[in-house]
């Protein structure tokens, strides 16, 4: 392969994970919307459309391979194929929490809502901004904007500390909500981990960026 | 390894007398430290082609030299036994030390460090004779005549260059009717049998196939547990996989040089990364 050939090689796997990652954080947005609307539908939609990320998951995972097995990658090129190996692992995961929101759908959509939903929401719309600039900082190669985003993922880990608050309020004062609650928790919960894999992805950034591995704040949970 | 014959010259040439000749005294490079040049500067004629390097290069480590085509890897490989005295117009500043000694002081026995530092050409260069006599001459040539320990020492070497399994049972036959890795084994093997200190090779697979390339590769990862071995290569996965220390050459300077994993994973200086990753070179 002509040196031009591998550039376009390696901007294409790039494009191909900037895709996944529109993927994953359309499977977030969805998994909101069908949990706020109790949107059955759209709820078995996203749990269907899960199959298509693990598909693009493993087709990037076969390109990686496959250039590793003829190109040879060293330095930069090296560590962009093994950071974007471990990115797509990351992104598969958040896609499996999306889902998983989508199934609790399932569960409770015959049920009134216990409260009208609003930290849950504020807590999608943060991770899901924290994945789309964490994309933004892979393609820039760009360490300082990853570690800033790591940051962020406190306001998640507080605002998961709210609803677990209020939610253990709620089953404390009536125990006949014990089964919402707690599913409305487990959202809550594949939300916080949501954002703890996009500081995975940013702790990547920064391998990728300056061949070093830290860990960047370490989640409370 | 226990030394057949060579331990005794070794200690007859080092010792003071008014015939002998010897090396000159120690300048004290670092435990460790096999070869070092200090502020290295090369000449032919009018041109220079190495400018101020300063690299050591660790004892039983294998050191690869890296770099684009024309860079001085070669002339540079070539200062740590001084074959380029050979060519006319060739001319040295600086110091290369062998074991702390300066090995351009006047009064160093070229012949006896050429024994002690060996080389392994890119084309292998068998002499026209048997297997055996190839790997024997060296011996032979410092005195070595007792069939016995001749027998020996080719055998010993044949095995170290991975060689004797393939030519033991005709020892007699041309070392030119071999295959060309297997020719390359020999020039190995011949060089082994004298009990060198250092294996220089340049470019020893470039002109063979995978296979041959892979046992070389192999043979030289065996033989650094004994020897301190500096090899030119122009293939960079080839210098990934078995240095241990690389250095990269440019136009004539070192750029950087570093553990091998640490130069083909992040190298420091741009144009190393530029180089081994393709974008030059």
């Amino acid at each position: 392969m002509l040196r031009e050939s591998v550039e376009l090689a390696l901007r294409e796997l790039c494009e191909d994970v900037r895709i996944m990652a529109q993927m994953t954080e359309e499977a977030i947005e969805r998994s909101i919307t069908a949990l706020k609307e109790r949107d059955i539908a759209l709820a078995e939609e996203v749990i269907a459309n899960d199959k298509l990320l693990n598909a693009k998951r493993f087709e990037i995972e076969e390109k990686c391979i496959k250039f590793i097995a003829t190109q040879q990658p060293m330095a930069g090129d090296l560590r962009l194929i093994i950071a974007i190996l471990n990115i797509i692992v990351d992104l598969e995961r958040i896609a499996d929490h999306a889902e998983g929101i989508a199934k609790i759908v399932l569960m409770i959509a015959n049920e009134p809502h216990l409260k009208p939903l609003l930290d849950i929401p504020r807590m999608a719309q943060k991770a899901r901004e924290m994945l789309r600039k964490s994309i933004r900082a892979f393609l820039d190669r760009d360490a300082e904007e990853a570690r800033r985003i790591c940051r962020e993922d406190d306001e998640v880990d507080q605002l998961y500390d709210q609803v677990f608050r209020e939610l253990l309020i709620f089953m404390l004062e009536d125990p006949r909500t014990i089964s919402r609650a707690t599913r409305l928790l487990w959202a809550a919960h594949n939300l916080e981990r949501i954002a703890d894999r996009v500081t995975n992805i940013c702790e990547r950034i920064v391998f990728l960026a300056t061949g070093k591995m830290e860990e960047i704040g370490a989640s409370k949970y | 390894m226990r030394s057949l014959f060579f331990r005794k010259r070794r200690e007859a040439s080092q010792k003071p007398s008014g015939g002998e000749s010897r090396i000159s005294a120690p300048k004290a490079s670092a435990p460790g430290i096999k070869l070092e040049t200090r502020d290295l500067n090369f000449y032919y004629g009018e041109k220079q082609v190495l400018k101020n390097i300063s690299l050591k290069i660790r004892e039983k480590q294998i050191t690869a030299i890296i770099g684009p085509s024309g860079c001085g890897k070669s002339t540079f490989l070539r200062t740590f036994n001084r074959m380029n005295d050979l060519i006319p117009g060739a001319r040295l500043e600086g110091e290369v030390l062998l074991d702390g000694k300066n090995i351009y002081d006047p009064d160093v026995d070229v012949v006896e460090l050429r024994r002690r530092v060996g080389m392994v050409f890119q084309q292998p260069n068998p002499f026209p004779m048997s297997i055996y006599d190839n790997v024997a001459f060296g011996p032979k040539m410092l005195g070595l005549n007792r069939k016995r320990d001749l027998d020996e020492i080719v055998e010993r070497s044949l095995k170290l260059a991975g060689l004797w399994d393939e030519v033991k049972d005709d020892l007699r036959k041309s070392g030119l009717a071999l295959s060309g890795g297997q020719q390359q084994r020999l020039c190995i093997a011949r060089v082994l049998a004298v009990e060198p200190e250092v294996l220089l090779l340049d470019e020893p697979c470039a002109n063979l196939d995978p296979i041959s390339s892979l046992k070389i590769e192999e043979l030289l990862f065996r033989l650094k547990e004994h020897y301190t071995i500096v090899i030119v290569t122009h293939n960079l996965q080839q210098a990934a996989r078995i240095s241990d220390w690389t250095a990269f050459l440019l136009m004539g300077e070192i750029i950087e040089s570093g553990p091998t994993g640490e130069i083909f994973t992040r190298p420091k200086d741009p144009r190393t990364e530029q180089y081994i990753t393709g974008r030059f070179g």
